[in-house]
């Protein structure tokens, strides 16, 4: 049986991958901060599937401890989807460093962390597939949210170096840029319902891609062209865009 | 585009938001928030003042809105399951479609399916919604043995037809007014195959198919697709669809043999924007209409077709709503008894088809015994008809009230829009009682509440 790790397995996107890995006839092992969030979600896979489902805490921003978490493991994963990821209040972020360094450390420095740990591992066994949610946010940096955006445009180069670096070893990295998805993060906006993913259509997307082994995916195909227009605007133009 | 990239994450200033139910009529601007633990359910609740859960927004009207909103869709986990019973535990949020994607491989069926699948469990029960079923299965509610509802901060209820049976009794069918539903356990039925064994028939005109109807009582699962625009001698010309649970032995296709549980999946299509209001008119539907009822040919008709074909035909086609363009759209669903059954409908459907308003989705089903306190099912037929709203429909349905009424009909709130209090008290036999008993629950304050509750007098 194939084996799956998500990493920040309680949040809505991660929910849906499971399900969706559960009922493709995986085994998974769900990796979270808050193991009383996590043990329902547990539960819920278990009378969805006969997957053999594993729960372990795990704390993105705590760097020292990845190497033994990856370690204890007892069956090491065939594919590991990394999930987490924090976005503070913009207004908050501008003038509270805690706030910043907090959205570097899990969006961007957590997540090295923990996949060069992963990476050392596939590269050595010859086989696996790492997926990395990064997001649309960090193809250019706007004034709405560029902090977030910022470290997130840090994972994009981070997996697109390391699909470079492991590519000869035979491992796949997938780079994956959601856009807007109904989740608890943007439930309460106004969203435009045509650029809106559910949470269901990013876990089909990493799952097909994951098959197909494509490099970055996009879960609605507009947004691949709505980033690559807001990225050609010319910068003494985007500057003045309230965006 | 640069305003929408604007609306994106983090800056926290949008509190408020648009939101309508599924037939965009109204739409109104409301604070809105969901939960995805009993916890966070909790402290939401601590906030005074009234609320109403929205699931799936599939009501057509104001049932699930108001300026104060609770999602239901991410409290959505599954609790346990007894293979032996078929009895599934479940959080409200989760959709009858979810339940389907799991089970029906296992060899398991909902008891009673309305005609969309992407509602959720808490929505079935507040609205006890019914099916092509309904005369040998009765509505939803008749298959729960158990549920909890959250009333205040810290007090969950219980309830079941026995623990609690009052509560439990003006909850089901109470349209999410006695408080949110958290958690239900309901039995799934056994089934051989994910197909069903279809006979459609095709009837010239409202005698036929209700004769038809009488003659179909064995079977488990009877509908007709009724042309509203067909006049004179054509008037009530139909479609009827009746259909059992295909057993392993009837299934012929090799297909269909091979995977018995897991059908291919079928076209899915979308309504990618809204279309122009002007895009439905009397002329398009008629000529829809003729061209679908001359699909089937005279006679009866045999097939099997796998389940999401029988129950869930325009599930295939996301947002098929937006057809309707933005002005919005309602369905007109009602209800006559038997007795005042053939002329009753004959009259009713006259006045629709004179007045050129109805669309091409008109349904027709003849509802078995029902013994509920709130819902909106009885013996007799039920026709669910939708129309663009405009001020000539909503005038047609001033006048067609006054009919339903008099033949001792009603209407179904999950559909409704804009019924006035005053068709409510007459049609809902226990409406007094039903006010006064969520009144007293929430000791005279306002606590659970909906436009639709506040438009039909229920609630303040």
């Amino acid at each position: 049986m194939k084996k799956v790790l998500i990493l920040g397995a309680t949040s809505d996107i991660a929910q849906a991958i499971a399900r969706k890995y559960a009922a493709e006839g995986w085994d998974l092992v769900l990796a979270a901060r808050n193991l009383e969030l996590l043990e329902p979600i547990a539960g819920d896979l278990r009378v969805r599937s006969e997957a053999d489902i594993q729960t372990v805490g795990f704390d993105a921003a705590d760097f020292s401890s990845h190497r033994g978490f990856y370690e204890s493991l007892e069956t090491k994963p065939d594919l590991v989807i990394c999930v987490f990821g924090y976005m503070a209040d913009q207004r908050l972020v501008r003038t509270d460093f805690d706030e910043v360094q907090k959205t570097i450390a899990v969006n961007y420095t957590g997540a090295v962390s923990i996949l060069n740990v992963v990476a050392e591992d596939f590269e050595q066994r010859g086989r696996g597939s790492i997926v990395g949610i990064s997001s649309v946010a960090g193809d250019r940096g706007r004034q709405s949210n560029y902090i977030y955006g910022s470290a997130k445009a840090g994972f994009t180069a981070y997996l697109a170096g390391l699909r470079n670096r492991l590519a000869k070893a035979g491992v796949h990295v997938m780079t994956v840029k959601p856009g807007f998805v109904r989740t608890k993060m943007t439930e309460s906006l106004e969203l435009p319902a045509s650029l809106t993913a559910e949470p269901e259509q990013v876990a089909t997307a990493v799952y097909q891609g994951v098959e197909k082994k494509h490099n970055t995916v996009y879960t609605l195909w507009m947004w691949r062209w709505i980033m690559l227009i807001i990225k050609l605007i010319p910068e003494p133009i985007f500057k003045k865009m309230g965006m | 585009m640069v305003k929408l990239i604007v609306v994106n994450e983090g800056l926290g200033e949008v509190d408020m938001r648009k939101i309508s139910d599924w037939g965009n009529y109204p739409v109104i601007e409301a604070e809105v928030g969901g939960f995805d633990s009993e916890g966070q359910l909790r402290s939401k609740l601590e906030r005074p003042g009234p609320v109403i859960a929205f699931g799936n927004g599939r009501s057509y009207g104001d049932a699930s809105l108001q300026e104060n909103i609770l999602l239901t869709r991410r409290f959505n986990k599954l609790l346990s399951f007894d293979e032996t019973t078929g009895s599934l535990s479940c959080q409200s949020g989760v959709l009858l479609s979810e339940i389907l994607d799991v089970f029906v491989p296992r060899g398991w069926f909902l008891p009673v399916t309305p005609g969309t699948k992407l509602i959720t469990v808490g929505g079935a029960i507040a609205a006890d919604v019914h099916g092509k079923n309904h005369h040998v299965a009765g509505s939803f509610g008749r298959h729960i043995v158990s549920m909890d509802v959250m009333r205040n901060e810290g007090s969950v209820i219980t309830c079941s037809p026995t623990e609690n049976s009052d509560f439990f009794k003006i909850t089901v069918g109470g349209m999410g007014l006695t408080g949110i539903i958290m958690n239900a356990t309901f039995r799934l039925k056994k089934v051989e195959t994910a197909y069903i064994r279809e006979e459609t028939i095709r009837a010239a005109n409202l005698d036929e198919i209700m004769d038809c109807f009488e003659a179909s009582s064995d079977w488990t699962y009877s509908v007709a697709w009724i042309d509203c625009l067909a006049k004179g001698e054509q008037l009530g010309r139909s479609i009827m669809m009746r259909g059992e649970h295909a057993t392993q032995a009837e299934l012929v296709a090799p297909a269909h043999k091979h995977a018995p549980f897991n059908p291919r999946k079928g076209l899915h299509l979308s309504v990618p924007i809204s279309f122009p209001n002007f895009a439905l008119n009397h002329w398009t539907m008629q000529a829809f209409n003729l061209i679908y009822y001359n699909k089937f040919r005279p006679g009866t008709h045999k097939s099997i077709v796998d389940y999401n074909q029988f129950f869930y035909p325009l599930d295939a086609i996301d947002n098929w709503n937006r057809i309707y363009g933005s002005r919005g759209f309602t369905q007109y669903q009602f209800v006559i008894p038997k007795a005042a059954g053939r002329e009753g409908m004959r009259t009713i459907l006259k006045r629709i088809t004179d007045s050129g308003l109805g669309s091409f989705l008109a349904v027709l089903k003849l509802f078995g015994e029902q013994d509920s306190f709130i819902s909106f099912p009885m013996a007799g037929y039920t026709l669910a008809l939708d129309f663009p709203i405009s001020l000539k429909a909503l005038d047609l349905f001033k006048e067609l009230d006054a009919m339903v009424a008099d033949y001792g009909g009603r209407l179904y709130l999950a559909k409704d829009s804009r019924m006035d209090a005053e068709m409510f008290e007459k049609t809902y036999p226990n409406a007094d009682e039903f006010r006064q008993a969520i009144s007293l629950l929430n000791d005279g304050e306002t606590r659970f509440a909906s436009l639709l509750s506040k438009r039909i007098g229920i609630t303040d």
